[in-house]
């Protein structure tokens, strides 16, 4: 099978996963593009980009996974190990509403020292305050079921009790367990993920998926994490967005150097390729600054992720972009598209607070 | 050396002109492979069309037809001998005024320490400008081009622009020409593309009325090129430049090219505004940098290189634009000190290593090149 034949494949309908790997690994980084855009524009027409106001909290950096591409996660004890105590959550939330925040972006460490009790209080705590919480990774999910002796549902029942909104999709990093084994061997495995996953979408709530490349993954295990995601999409209909990016290797234990751009917009635009069934096709640009976050926008992306009031984790690794809401909206509009505001959920959200100069 | 040769004929498959969004792109597509050459409303449409890939696919075609999947870099090392300079130009971060306490001018011999003492191991180049230093005479920038070759017999000089000829000339009572031959004697071999900012007196009155315009640069490399010194160009967009004010500069260049051919490549250059008097203007958005470099390999058919400067666009940006016209990555540099007082957050330097592992991810073929874009053994490539 040849490029034109794969893309003939992709005409036809949905695109398997010889034709898949086919179009990866040999049509031209910009043939991926324009496939890539022709499928965004059949999902959403408008030439509209979605962007969220949305604070990025972790409350705690305190971790026993230990993986080995994460530069965030301290030990017990450790001198700069933290979790956040309720003043602090009360005063950056206070902060995401007056920037016009709808939503928080709750995740931390597994910390064996917080118990079931004490996340519920925070969600409620947040909750109270109006806004949408979008926290837990099914690796939080996993860890807090196991602590609690209850089920990932019942912990899902729970947390949605206490005002938990949707679930984020981090901690797939790539869905294949010979690459967990070797990068994260104490999180949540392929399956665990797929099911806390699964169990969300059952009980109502949305989340999305992410996949973090670029470090000990063969291009097919890239592609064999598609179409694992695609499968369970088509089970549930329950993702709203899929979010890749490339491990940065800066101040972690994991070998290699970043992937550079091509390597980023060729994975993106593939990811729209195979999840036909993916409403929303989320650019980093924490990972990739400004410039590129923006190029991919023209790569099959139709949502610029959120301006991160505060972002930990990727900064933890040595990389550090900011941006604010009305550079966001001048990079969409200057990309040839209409800028939105929305929520968690992907509907629009009418903007409360003043762009910031 | 002099290489004025148009693009070869462009054969474009029938499949991609169908895959291009924006009609006025099948068109200009049509067009090209016609034998047409883009005309300024053609090259404001490529600037505003929204098909951004469309846009990439048909300069990487023609670059392709030039240069296959080769894109080239040298090993070189770039040089400000002085940021000291009374020109004032408002997009300008780097330059001091005289007297300043931060201003500085290399001597010969400094200049020379440095270049010795560079840590690229196989130099072939010394990129060397700097401000309109009134402190220097023209016997000072003879004295730097014979003290940097005499410190690396090996390296070729590119040095001064036209700026810096314009000022040097003037001082020493000398005509351009005469100013030119006396550095050429001295080592001079080629000319950095800069000072050509937007060629547009509107655009001079308001941000470098003390320098010279677009009729003065011209002239001064239409000069270098008589006297087979090799030239590049560049463009510095996305300040208060419209976008037919682009284009237009793009043409002046093409007819100068046609004129006297020893344009060698050109540089977009995305204006940075941190630390000058613009800092209120956002610059360039990333699109917007890769539909300039799309379009001028489009508009430029007669200037063989076009380059994806690194400095200014950021080793991510510079990579991707290898898919959209761009065919060389320039060089190691080394220590750049212009777009970084403007506040690029590059490297300072990169690696020829580095350099050839962001060619080979882009999925081009490195190939290390000489000033005169003659490729060279590479040392990366002896294993």
């Amino acid at each position: 099978m040849d490029v034109s034949e794969g893309i003939r494949c992709l005409e036809r309908g949905r695109l398997d996963p010889e034709p898949a790997r086919v179009l990866y690994e040999e049509a031209d980084l910009l043939t991926l593009g324009q496939l890539a855009q022709e499928a965004r524009l059949r999902w959403n027409h408008d030439p509209v980009v979605t962007y969220a106001v949305d604070r990025n909290i972790n409350y705690t950096n305190v971790c026993v996974s230990r993986c080995g591409f994460c530069a965030f996660a301290r030990p017990e004890g450790h001198p700069e190990a933290y979790v956040l105590d309720q003043e602090t959550l009360v005063r950056k939330c206070e902060e995401t509403l007056a920037l016009g925040g709808t939503q928080i972006l709750y995740q931390g460490g597994l910390n064996p020292a917080l118990g079931l009790d004490w996340h519920l209080e925070q969600v409620r705590l947040m909750r109270r305050m109006g806004l949408h919480v979008h926290g837990f990774s099914p690796p939080e999910m996993v860890f807090m079921a196991g602590q609690s002796g209850l089920t990932v549902r019942e912990v899902i029942e729970r947390l949605v009790a206490a005002g938990l909104g949707s679930i984020p999709g981090g901690g797939a990093e790539v869905l294949v367990d010979r690459v967990r084994r070797a990068v994260s061997p104490i999180k949540a495995t392929k399956d665990e993920w797929l099911e806390v996953m699964r169990t969300a979408h059952a009980v109502g709530l949305k989340t999305t998926a992410t996949m973090m490349f670029g470090h000990l993954e063969t291009p097919a295990e890239r592609l064999e994490h598609l179409f694992l995601v695609r499968r369970l999409q088509d089970e549930t209909r329950g993702f709203t967005a899929f979010i890749p990016w490339p491990y940065q290797p800066a101040k972690t234990t994991l070998p290699g150097r970043p992937a550079g751009s091509t390597t980023y917009l060729r994975l993106l635009a593939v990811s729209r390729l195979v999840l036909d069934n993916f409403p929303h096709i989320q650019a980093s640009w924490v990972t990739q600054g400004p410039h590129i976050g923006q190029v991919a926008l023209h790569f099959g992306a139709d949502d610029l992720g959120s301006t991160m009031i505060e972002e930990n984790v990727v900064a933890a690794a040595g990389v550090s972009h900011r941006l604010s809401r009305s550079e966001m909206i001048r990079l969409i509009e200057a990309a040839g598209f209409r800028a939105r505001q929305r929520n968690t959920l992907y509907e629009p959200v009418e903007s409360q607070g003043e762009a910031p100069p | 050396m002099m290489s004025t040769t148009k693009n070869p004929r462009l054969a474009l498959p029938s499949l991609l002109l169908d895959r291009l969004r924006d009609p006025a792109l099948r068109e200009i597509g049509r067009k090209l492979a016609g034998g047409g050459q883009v005309e300024p409303g053609e090259g404001v449409a490529c600037l505003e069309s929204t098909d951004l890939c469309g846009l990439g696919q048909l300069a990487l075609a023609v670059k392709r037809v030039r240069f296959g999947d080769r894109a080239f870099f040298i090993a070189n090392h770039h040089l400000n001998y002085t940021n000291i300079c009374g020109n004032g130009c408002r997009f300008c971060a780097f330059h001091r005024p005289a007297g300043s306490a931060d201003g500085y001018a290399m001597s010969p011999d400094e200049a020379a320490r440095r270049i010795a003492e560079s840590p690229v191991a196989d130099l072939r180049e010394v990129h060397l400008v700097g401000g309109c230093n009134p402190e220097l005479d023209f016997p000072y920038c003879l004295d730097l081009l014979r003290a940097i070759l005499r410190a690396r017999p090996g390296v070729k000089l590119k040095a001064f622009t036209a700026v810096e000829i314009a000022q040097m000339a003037k001082k020493a009572g000398l005509s351009h020409h005469e100013c030119l031959v006396r550095l050429k004697e001295a080592g001079l071999v080629a000319m950095p593309g800069g000072g050509a900012e937007v060629f547009s007196e509107r655009i001079r009155q308001r941000l470098f009325p003390h320098k010279i315009g677009a009729d003065e640069w011209l002239s001064i490399h239409a000069t270098a090129h008589r006297l087979g010194i090799t030239t590049n160009a560049t463009l510095l967009f996305g300040h208060i430049e419209t976008p037919a004010e682009r284009v237009e500069h793009l043409i002046r260049l093409r007819e100068q090219q046609e004129e006297s051919g020893g344009f060698q490549a050109f540089i977009a250059l995305p204006f940075h505004p941190a630390n000058t008097l613009l800092r209120d203007l956002p610059g360039p958005t990333g699109v917007d940098i890769l539909k300039t470099i799309a379009t001028a390999r489009l508009v430029l058919d007669n200037i063989p290189h076009i380059k994806a400067y690194w400095v200014m666009l950021g080793a991510k940006l510079a990579q991707t634009a290898l898919h959209f016209g761009a065919d060389d990555l320039e060089g190691t540099i080394v220590r750049e000190r212009i777009a970084h007082e403007a506040g690029a957050h590059t490297e300072a330097g990169l690696t020829v290593e580095q350099l050839v592992d962001l060619i080979r991810e882009a999925g081009c073929e490195p190939v290390e090149r000489d000033t005169f874009h003659r490729p060279v053994e590479s040392s990366h490539g002896r294993e």
